[in-house]
């Protein structure tokens, strides 16, 4: 599979956990991964009313600098919604290429507990695989222990495992296959 | 998803529509979107939705307005309304308007997603629920009442008008009319269809047997009474009693009756607690209870508690034109019973069925029709193959003279004993002539 992932880095996370969570991206959607610094104006995505930021309005910027060939992940580390949800993991444009994964509710800490550096990435791992999965078309899955099962509590996503169940991976390869040819 | 739910979004607000969507389409669900209540009515028009995001606060025509009109078009329709004020008179007002649920913005994903996925499992339920009560309806219908006569579409006109009571009902009627099965009509017709139907057949039970049965006994009541035992009016709490031959009760089982009918509470024999029960009353005799009244064993009181409204099933030999249509019935049941070809009858057999007298009315008809769906040889049943003959003992038994009577006896006699007239003097306890000389006066023929 030779299609591309870039991840925007919006957050404060340092090299080693980045690193880790582009390995476990790598791995389970076998794709290249690479890291780039972000140019999203994120501030300008704040809602005062809801002290939060707006996720489509970041996700418009996402697709204004996504290559065609490319998926591209903004990975921000502020609280994000949509405005009819009180918050959201993350948000992906559903068969196209830019998505927004927020790290803010994916931390122990946020929770008041104490943190968890392995977790943590482990979280942003399987939350950027599970948007990237809807980028390629995939819809929420109802294997409990695939990366695309739908998750709205953090426990959730602890639940399930990084990687795609086998439905959702022959889908995936057929799905990225199309892409592929779409693309060139 | 196989097939997948469809989802409308009815909101006023470009952005909750589209945010909501985008949120259900990644779970695979069919999503439709409305900005106002027309838009809304003309997609209900075009489309079946299973479920209905419905906002209350909407220009024109509000959310609530709106449910009512959807409701008009589909009733089975399941609405979530989605408010941005959070009070509980909205709520209220909703649910009380037939609402799922209601949920307020911004929305919690989880609530969203359990309540969505409650309401799939819901509306799951109902269609089951109706699915299975199709089933139960099909199950419990009764055979059907046949008749095309006059007396018996009456019978059917007045099964089918109380059926929708709850009125106390006597079905009158010879042995053999299908009492029962206008009783168990009623009740698969009633509101009650879905509880049972009991039967307590009260001729056939013993004065202290008919107590424990119809109201049950504690453990200890009496000797062998080892364990406690529901009673048949306990049993048939939400449905109906059918009290079979109520004119054969006797009268402290009438007292305890009436008791339970006027109180519909009763203790269960050597028992104080009080049990509450709502069933209806069907009841069938074919006794003359207005003269058991005059001779002082049937009590006043409960005749008239139970006489609330009658139906009479005319006797067979009272509505002749019933009796093909009733025995064609028959062939077709019994055939598919037996795993036989469908007979017919011979112009002679039904004539022969016709002109009988049928003493013991449908009952005895459907046993005539079954011996003889098992003795034919061949797919047209004939005269000879029904177990009487009809055109003599017509001929003489509808005259009701003593002679006739003789000459039905002596008929019998001789078929019995394959006409060995020894044997059938001697049974008869007449001599070997006097017999030749009735067989003579009879004009009786041996069957060749």
């Amino acid at each position: 599979m030779t299609s591309t992932i870039t991840i925007l880095n919006a957050t404060t996370l340092s090299a080693s956990p980045l690193r880790d969570i582009l390995h476990e991206v790598e791995k389970n959607l076998r794709c290249s991964v690479s890291l780039q610094k972000h140019s999203l104006d994120i501030e300008k995505t704040f809602d005062t009313s809801r002290g939060q930021y707006y996720s489509t309005a970041i996700l418009t910027q996402v697709m204004k600098r996504a290559p065609v060939s490319t998926k591209c992940v903004a990975l921000v580390d502020v609280d994000v919604f949509i405005p009819v949800l009180s918050f959201v993991f993350g948000e992906a444009q559903f068969g196209g290429n830019a998505t927004v994964v927020s790290t803010h509710r994916l931390c122990n800490q946020f929770y008041g507990m104490p943190a968890d550096e392995s977790l943590h990435v482990q979280r942003i791992a399987k939350e950027i695989i599970h948007e990237l999965g809807h980028t390629y078309g995939l819809y929420h899955c109802r294997n409990f222990e695939c990366v695309m099962r739908s998750s709205t509590y953090v426990e959730d996503i602890d639940l399930k495992k990084s990687s795609l169940c086998n439905e959702c991976w022959q889908l995936f390869e057929i799905l990225s296959l199309n892409n592929l040819k779409k693309n060139e | 998803m196989n097939s997948p739910i469809a989802l409308l979004i009815v909101d006023d607000e470009n952005i909750v529509r589209d945010s909501l969507s985008k949120w259900f389409r990644e779970d695979g669900y069919s999503v439709g979107t409305a900005e106002n209540a027309v838009v809304a009515l003309r997609q209900m028009q075009t489309q079946h939705w299973d479920i209905i995001l419905l906002d209350i606060k909407m220009p024109g025509m509000d959310g609530i307005e709106l449910q009512q009109k959807i409701k008009e078009i589909d009733a089975t329709a399941t609405i979530i309304f989605i408010t941005a004020h959070a009070s509980v008179d909205t709520a209220v007002q909703a649910l009380k308007s037939g609402a799922f649920d209601y949920i307020t913005k911004p929305i919690d994903p989880d609530h969203l997603s359990h309540l969505v996925l409650n309401a799939i499992k819901h509306r799951a339920l109902q269609n089951e629920n109706a699915t299975l009560k199709e089933q139960i309806s099909e199950f419990l219908n009764p055979d059907d009442i046949i008749g095309d006569s006059p007396q018996m579409k009456k019978v059917l006109e007045l099964t089918q008008t109380v059926a929708r009571t709850d009125t106390t009902v006597m079905i009158r009627g010879e042995s053999g009319t299908g009492k029962e099965l206008v009783a168990r009509a009623i009740h698969c017709n009633s509101e009650r269809k879905y509880f049972p139907i009991v039967t307590v057949n009260c001729g056939a039970l013993p004065e202290g047997i008919l107590e424990s049965e119809l109201f049950g006994h504690e453990r200890g009541a009496f000797t062998g009474a080892q364990y406690r035992r529901k009673g048949k009016l306990e049993l048939a709490d939400g449905g109906t009693l059918f009290l079979d031959e109520v004119g054969n009760i006797d009268m402290k089982t009438q007292m305890d009756l009436l008791r339970v009918i006027e109180t519909k509470q009763f203790t269960r024999v050597g028992g104080n607690n009080i049990i509450k029960v709502d069933f209806r009353i069907i009841c069938a005799t074919n006794k003359d209870l207005e003269k058991a009244i005059a001779e002082g064993t049937f009590r006043e009181d409960l005749y008239y508690r139970l006489n609330v409204f009658t139906i009479i099933i005319p006797p067979l030999r009272e509505r002749k034109s019933d009796i093909p249509i009733l025995a064609n019935f028959f062939v077709k049941k019994h055939a598919r019973v037996m795993g036989k070809p469908v007979a017919s009858f011979s112009a002679e057999a039904m004539d022969t069925l016709v002109q009988y007298d049928w003493r013991g009315n449908v009952r005895e008809l459907e046993n005539a029709v079954e011996r003889a769906m098992v003795i034919k040889k061949n797919n047209v049943i004939l005269a000879d193959e029904l177990p009487f003959q009809l055109s003599e003992h017509h001929q003489y038994f509808t005259s009701g003279s003593l002679a006739a009577m003789e000459r039905e006896h002596i008929v019998s006699i001789l078929k019995q004993n394959n006409w060995n007239i020894s044997r059938s003097a001697e049974i008869l306890q007449i001599d070997r002539v006097t017999l030749y000389n009735k067989i003579e006066k009879y004009e009786l023929k041996r069957p060749s």
